[in-house]
């Protein structure tokens, strides 16, 4: 082997040995907070504040989990965050099934059943991805007091669908228009109309684009602080609001354990989503990218 | 009885004329083929006879009854697209079902409507397979399947063939015709390919920029074609249009450089138009193959020319040369021409079309 061969080998190994090395190192600095929380949760209290903190615990118990789960004090109500939990279920189920069809049908008609300004209404549903949230809370809180829905969880769900409508049209209509017209005009020639297009032949070929819409509103819903903290209050908050309320208000020794359990309570059911459908996320983000 | 009817028809976008005033009549078991470059508006009309673009002036008709205002589902047609449109996420059957189960036809019915068709196509064994799973000639024989099973008045093609290579493009063809002998349906079919005009018509409309340049049998569309445009788009290669002079005596004098100016007597013209073209400058259209090399010491009139480029494509030769100082292609017995080398040329004048130097239309 010539020495030019030789060096130029090792320079190839040198960058693997760099990159991986990076990738590595960037990978446990991106968990680090996470390993924190796991380990943190699995802690007694006593054991937390004897020092270690980053340390696997002595004694592993999900006592803190318990707690978190069922007993926590939030406000004068000391019954976890179980019901908030279930709150946050309540509204984020019919949310995102509602803003996800919404979107499907408008992607539908603004790609194949064009009207004069098809265009200019796209673009006005886009300026709605650039909408900040806090643009809109006077106003929502207004239309929500006037339809009474104030403080309810279906004041939540309809604030989340109309902000996420913006996105799915986005979403759905930039792959509806990646389906040949062609197929519409099929489907109308065999007899089809509006709605058995749309059943028969649109969305059973969405399902990529679907499941890129539930997982992007679920996270978004489901993660939303401000529109929860704003529009309801005590029983009926989501989730988001009830773990605020845990770790910020406590009394006696900051109990680091059951913030760190609540956290990650929170936080499961995203992970279970992106967990189950990830690969359905790559694969609908990329689709229309590549006319397979 | 399946007749289509096309009077008067107009499209327009805003003031964007696509179609002005196009009338195309054609009677039951017509294979009627809509030829033109893109943009002519010849998928504009079949659209607007599917019902897929609504009609800005004039009337559709389909078997007797004005169908301007019906919906496609109403109007007894049916449609093979150019992308197949086939649904992906549809077995080949359920593809071949959809309309049927629309109009909710029994299953048995349903059933026997398929297997009748798939048989015909030859697709039996294809039946539960997904579109992504065939090739483009078997997807092309499902998009004909899900027609046939309509059993329509009329059938619509949108350029069947251009998305197929060469080969399967000629065989899909012939299966074309063989499946409008057997089943005697009328048909409409748009292409930009005059060779699928000309193997499949019993009718031929040649458009350009919305208007019909003629509408005949492909035979006639080839020998007598109604203008320059029309020639010089049927046929490759295509209809040499030529200037020259026409004397009193009905003979064309054509100009050749460096050589005696070719005289070519004996086309057929009326009176009335030799009178009133006499002594003027006309286009003389001659087709490829209507050259022949001159038999030598023969007495017949010929031509003396300079080859200049030579290709041969096996069963016969392509020869260039110039003539009235325009390009000419003449299509020769293999062998016969030589580049470079001169030669004598007779042309059978019963062939020749004249056409008008200024409307560039025919002369009869």
């Amino acid at each position: 082997m010539s020495t030019e061969a030789r060096s130029a080998r090792r320079a190839h190994q040198f960058g693997r040995l760099f990159i991986y090395g990076s990738l590595i190192a960037l990978a446990i600095f991106y968990l680090m907070p996470l390993w924190v929380m796991i380990v943190t949760s699995l802690k007694s209290l006593d054991e937390i504040y004897s020092g270690s903190f980053i340390g696997l615990p002595q004694a592993i118990t999900f006592e803190a989990w318990e707690k978190a789960w069922g007993q926590a004090c939030i406000g004068t109500a000391c019954d976890g965050l179980r019901p908030y939990f279930v709150n946050s279920l309540l509204m984020v189920i019919p949310a995102v099934a509602l803003s996800t069809a919404i979107g499907a049908i408008n992607g539908y008609i603004l790609t194949k059943w064009r009207f004069p300004g098809a265009n200019f209404v796209f673009g006005l549903m886009l300026f709605g991805c650039f909408l900040p949230f806090q643009a809109v809370i006077l106003p929502m809180a207004q239309l929500l007091g006037s339809l009474r829905l104030s403080g309810t969880i279906p004041g939540l769900v309809l604030v989340h669908t109309v902000y996420g409508v913006s996105f799915t049209t986005l979403f759905f209509r930039n792959y509806f228009i990646t389906i040949p017209d062609e197929l519409t005009r099929a489907a109308q020639i065999d007899g089809a109309g509006f709605f058995r297009i749309f059943f028969s032949v649109m969305l059973p070929t969405a399902l990529p684009i679907i499941v890129v819409s539930c997982i992007w509103q679920f996270t978004q819903i489901w993660n939303d602080f401000l529109f929860g903290v704003s529009f309801t209050a005590g029983q009926s908050s989501p989730i988001t609001v009830a773990l605020n309320n845990i770790v910020n208000v406590t009394m006696g020794r900051k109990q680091y354990n059951v913030d760190m359990a609540a956290a990650m309570i929170a936080a499961i059911p995203t992970l279970v989503v992106y967990i189950v459908a990830g690969r359905y996320f790559v694969r609908g983000l990329t689709a229309g990218a590549v006319k397979g | 009885m399946s007749t289509l009817e096309i009077d008067r028809v107009r499209k327009a976008y805003g003031n964007l004329e696509v179609l002005k005033e196009v009338s195309i009549s054609i009677g039951t078991g017509d294979f009627l083929v809509l030829l033109g470059p893109s943009g002519c508006g010849k998928s504009t009309l079949l659209n607007m006879i599917a019902g897929l673009e609504t009609v800005t002036g004039g009337e559709i008709r389909i078997a007797g009854r004005t169908v301007n205002d019906l919906s496609p589902k109403d109007r007894d047609i049916a449609m093979v697209f150019q992308s197949y449109a086939l649904y992906p996420t549809m077995t080949v059957r359920q593809n071949i079902e959809f309309g049927m189960k629309i109009r909710k036809v029994a299953q048995a019915d349903r059933d026997k409507a398929v297997k009748t068709a798939s048989d015909l196509l030859q697709i039996t064994h294809l039946l539960d397979r997904k579109p992504s799973q065939l090739s483009g000639g078997q997807r092309q024989r499902v998009a004909m399947g899900r027609a046939i099973v309509r059993e329509p008045k009329l059938f619509l093609f949108d350029e069947p063939l251009s998305n197929l290579d060469a080969k399967l493009r000629v065989d899909m063809r012939t299966e074309i015709k063989r499946l409008h002998a057997r089943l005697g349906t009328t048909i409409v079919y748009v292409t930009h390919d005059q060779i699928e005009a000309m193997t499949l018509a019993t009718r031929v409309a040649v458009m350009k920029d919305g208007v019909v340049q003629q509408l005949d049998e492909p035979q006639a569309v080839y020998d007598r074609p109604a203008n320059v445009y029309v020639a010089r788009f049927v046929g490759s290669p295509a209809m040499n249009i030529v200037p020259a002079l026409l004397e009193a005596d009905g003979t064309a004098v054509i100009e050749i450089a460096r050589r005696p100016a070719a005289r070519v007597g004996g086309i057929a013209l009326s009176a009335d138009a030799l009178h009133r073209y006499a002594g003027k400058r006309v286009l003389v259209g001659i087709r490829p193959e209507n050259f022949s090399i001159a038999p030598t010491g023969s007495t017949a009139p010929s031509m003396t020319i300079d080859f200049d480029v030579v290709e041969p494509t096996g069963p016969d030769t392509l020869a260039v040369f110039q003539l009235g100082g325009v390009e000419v292609t003449a299509r020769l017995p293999p062998r016969q021409a030589h580049a470079g080398r001169e030669a004598a040329l007779a042309v059978d004048t019963s062939k020749i079309v004249l056409f008008d130097s200024e409307t560039e239309t025919r002369i009869d």
